[in-house]
């Protein structure tokens, strides 16, 4: 896996536009988890944007192999109920929590707000610990 | 946020698909979208993979001084009435516990809510299954135990 501090520097600079661009128009925090978490159930007024914002975001990435010649990397090679089990831990979690990496790490702590700088550092330092046992320790 | 007065609902809309759209793209440029990738930053004692803290200074260096100039409600919304921002200050039990779930979630896939739902189109059977998996997550937080 080559590294490119470039393609970091330029897709987090796209993420932070993006989010600026929801707040700037529409008002609102481009939390991902709270915005597909909010079509359940669906509500009349308060849905479309929300679909339409996840199919834009879907078919951005997919635009990656023409903006860059390379195909879409998204392998995974787990186990199903460890995949079924961590998604079920982010769906939930997120929910809780009231946010994921976009909602508190990019917008949150954007805004200095103290809940989203700690539940950023809690969610990141939990995953660490969590692949130094998966990877390195006895377990799993 | 159910009841919203948009001020330009035709721009709303075209201002959401272009920040889905630039989120997408930023994903994948950055290879966020890719498990292994993620793992890679996550794995601070293996071989350390620095991505995902450039893809966040990147994006904070745009947010956060936009954030900070919106965040004194000087303006209205170019497509609102106003700025839906979450205005809780205290740090509760529900907050890190629900970091704490997702963290666990995160660390034992690479997987958060934003990548998986962007690397859909590959349909990925894993991805699939995740993201499923995600959203009956959501509803169980939802309906069942809040």
């Amino acid at each position: 896996m080559e590294f490119s501090a470039a393609n970091a520097l330029i897709g987090g600079v796209l993420i932070g536009s993006a989010a600026t661009i929801m707040l700037l128009f529409n008002g609102r925090i481009a939390g991902i988890s709270g915005i597909l978490g909010g079509i359940l159930p669906p509500h009349k007024t308060d849905t479309l944007w929300r679909v339409v914002f996840l199919a834009s975001l879907i078919f951005g990435a997919w635009l990656l192999p023409f903006v860059q010649g390379r195909a879409l990397a998204v392998y995974n090679n787990n186990p199903w109920w460890i995949t079924v089990l961590a998604g079920v831990l982010v769906g939930y979690g997120t929910r809780l929590g009231n946010g994921c990496t976009s909602g508190h790490g990019v917008c949150g702590v954007a805004r200095f707000s103290m809940r989203s700088i700690v539940a950023t550092m809690t969610f990141i330092a939990t995953a660490m610990i969590t692949v130094y046992f998966v990877r390195h320790g006895s377990g799993v | 946020m159910t009841n919203t007065q948009q001020r330009n609902p035709l721009l709303f809309l075209l201002a959401t698909a272009a920040s889905g759209l630039l989120f997408g793209l930023g994903l994948s440029l950055s290879d966020m979208v890719n498990p292994e990738r993620v793992l890679a930053f996550l794995d601070v004692t293996g071989n350390w993979d620095p991505t995902l803290l450039l893809v966040m200074v990147g994006a904070l260096a745009i947010t956060t001084p936009a954030f900070q100039l919106f965040q004194k409600k000087l303006f209205q919304p170019l497509c609102e009435i106003k700025f839906y921002l979450p205005t809780r200050k205290d740090l509760d039990f529900t907050l890190i516990m629900g970091a704490i779930i997702f963290g666990i979630g995160w660390g034992l896939v690479g997987l958060c809510p934003g990548p998986a739902l962007a690397g859909l189109s590959t349909l990925e059977p894993q991805l699939l299954m995740f993201v499923a998996a995600m959203i009956a997550g959501s509803a169980l937080q939802k309906f069942v135990f809040k």
